[in-house]
């Protein structure tokens, strides 16, 4: 059942990935990456984490890829691309390069993870190791905290674990510098996108493209 | 590993019999939603036809009542227009991406059971159950990615008519519902604070005997979640995304026959499970006082219809009362209102809660966050002020060029 399932989102996931990369036009490339971002998240839900499922559709599919879509039709560049003309030299090649040096990378690295070290339940690196073999009523996270927090109920199975208390418990304790950090940089890069898109008003009265009457631009190109 | 539900029915493994009684309950809440449907849409003719003195329909069937069955049959057997300009295949994907959302968001609403003084379980052929179609872990949150996932029909329907009023509707849609989630989210955190589980079951048992969401919480999350839904819903006066006046017909202008009938009721179903969703977060849901002791359970889906019958009434109304806002007031509404006042109330509820954990004295609690509360919003009230004094200041100076700007080539 679970094989079946997996394979399934694999390859929804796997084709959704190809599409976002090989379709000609934007639009489809968006809905590939919702296609793919639904797989993870029921992936997510076969590896017992329901609440990382609910908030991958709600954020990166609901939001995200929604501003995407916004922002392609807003601008209209709902159209074909011509894909010879190369702005960057030479950056196809290096992409290819990268990307396979990256993919066999990580190949490696997961072998070098899947047979070696890592495996002894370790908190820190441990984790998704921890979570396959087992997946009986609760998550190898629940476990690992189970002996260090009263907060998170027993692992016996009889009562359904709670999966944001454990998300909950490891942002707001272990992770909590990461987790602040990564909110700081976000606003930083709101504030950098509000303060480019006004600041070009200021120096230059009649720019149309921050102009505050749309209607009059056009006719001012 | 049961990811789906905590439905008492399934703890001990999944047989025959729970495998009829899922079938069972599907097929009851389809049949349920369509026939809701059905009659919503009369309802709603009916009642703005009395609100403007005008009769509405009359003549299909006793009251009219089979008018949208007519209407039903009328598209289906309509001409299927796709036009030349379109996106085909995205055109004929859209009226399903925002139908299927709108179907799945009823399977977590418990529609009955006795929470009064008991469980909420009932009991079909021996085995104890819910009256939902699942409960799953993440509960309402799967209410929030759907009405995410809603916005996909809306946004590629319009872009893929390949026109310009449809396009238009579409991207007022996406920010407007997109904007408006933030709220719905906050507002619903509240819930979820008092509640202390995301399962729809466990939110609702936890009001039972009256310890409704509706005053737990005060009303404030109450009404920033109702607006936030109506806005949601694309209902009056938030109805921009298909403003006749200006759009035509807004996103679905350029469907006809069954695919435009598929968007009619994906519209009214989301109207349906909305009401569902906000009696079940927080008017009890099916809790209410049980008259007889002998068909307890019954009483349950009795008082559950009755409150959702007051908000359907509630959004025709609206509908027949409210002039259309302007889509800058209703941006402004959302981020420089609901979110900041949903946020403000949730901060306050969670420092009221830990205040009681800790034994602290709640006058001075509260003193201390309407101190904090207040001072952030006065931030924010110089922060916009200061805003649209910048943005008059150039929109006056802009007014002052256009006779030079005219002159350039």
């Amino acid at each position: 059942m679970e094989i079946a399932v997996f394979a399934v989102c694999a390859v929804i996931v796997i084709g959704g990935a190809l599409g976002v990369i090989v379709a000609r036009h934007p639009v489809y490339a968006a809905l590939s990456l919702v296609a793919t971002l639904f797989g993870v998240a029921v992936l997510f839900l076969t590896l017992d984490a329901p609440f990382l499922a609910a908030v991958q559709v709600i954020v990166y599919a609901g939001a995200i890829v929604v501003l995407f879509l916004f922002v392609i039709m807003l601008l209209g560049v709902d159209r074909a691309e011509n894909l010879r003309t190369e702005p960057l030299g030479g950056q196809r090649p290096l992409a290819v390069g990268l990307g396979v040096a990256t993919l066999v990378l990580a190949l490696l690295f997961a072998i070098a993870v899947g047979t070696g070290g890592f495996g002894d339940g370790s908190v820190a690196t441990g984790a998704p190791a921890a979570v396959a073999p087992e997946r009986d009523s609760c998550t190898g996270l629940s476990k690992a905290l189970e002996d260090s927090s009263p907060l998170v109920a027993a692992c016996d199975g009889t009562e359904p674990i709670s999966n944001i208390r454990q998300v909950a418990r490891w942002v707001f304790t272990d992770y909590v510098w990461a987790f602040q950090l990564t909110g700081l940089l976000l606003t930083v890069a709101v504030v950098g996108a509000v303060v480019l898109a006004r600041g070009r008003r200021g120096a230059d009265g009649d720019d149309e493209a921050a102009g505050p009457a749309p209607d009059t631009a056009p006719e001012a190109v | 590993m049961n990811v789906f539900a905590l439905d008492p029915a399934y703890i001990g493994g999944f047989g025959l019999d729970e495998a009829l009684i899922l079938i069972v309950k599907v097929i009851a809440a389809f049949a349920m939603l369509m026939v809701a449907v059905m009659l919503m849409i009369w309802f709603e003719r009916k009642l703005i036809g009395d609100m403007q003195n005008r009769i509405g329909p009359a003549l299909a069937g006793p009251w009219g009542i089979l008018q949208t069955l007519a209407d039903g049959v009328k598209l289906f057997f309509k001409e299927d227009l796709i036009p030349a300009q379109s996106d085909r295949f995205v055109f004929k994907l859209a009226p399903y991406l925002s139908l299927v959302p709108a179907v799945i968001v009823f399977a977590v609403v418990p529609v009955g059971g006795n929470f009064t003084t008991g469980d909420g379980t009932v009991s079909w052929w021996g085995n104890a159950t819910y009256l939902q179609v699942a409960d799953p872990h993440i509960g309402i949150l799967l209410v929030l990615a759907m009405s995410s996932m809603a916005v996909y029909g809306v946004m590629l329907a319009g872009w893929s008519s390949g026109s310009k009023y449809p396009l238009l509707g579409s991207v007022r849609a996406s920010a407007q519902m997109v904007s408006y989630e933030a709220a719905l989210g906050l507002s619903l955190a509240a819930v979820l604070l008092s509640a202390g589980s995301l399962s729809t079951h466990d939110i609702v048992a936890g009001q039972g005997g009256y310890d409704w969401n509706l005053w737990v919480t005060g009303i404030v999350p109450f009404a920033v979640f109702f607006i936030a839904a109506t806005a949601e819903l694309n209902r009056p006066p938030f109805d921009m995304v298909e403003a006749e006046q200006e759009l035509v017909g807004g996103f679905h202008t350029e469907y006809s026959s069954i695919r435009f009938a598929l968007f009619f009721l994906a519209e009214f179903m989301n109207v349906i499970t909305m009401s569902a969703i906000i009696v079940t977060l927080f008017l009890g849901g099916p809790d209410g006082p049980i008259l007889t002791e002998g068909a307890a359970w019954l009483w349950g889906t009795v008082w559950f219809l009755l409150k959702l019958m007051v908000f359907l009434f509630i959004f025709v109304w609206l509908r027949a009362t409210l002039p259309r806002m302007r889509y800058d007031q209703l941006m402004d509404m959302g981020w420089k209102v609901l979110i900041p006042l949903s946020l403000g109330w949730l901060l306050f509820l969670g420092a009221l809660s830990i205040g009681r954990d800790r034994g602290w004295p709640d006058a001075a609690v509260i003193a201390v966050s309407v101190a904090a509360l207040a001072a952030g919003g006065l931030l924010l009230r110089a922060a916009v002020r200061a805003g649209q004094a910048e943005r008059q200041a150039t929109e006056a100076a802009a007014a002052g060029q256009p006779a030079q700007g005219g002159v350039r080539p």
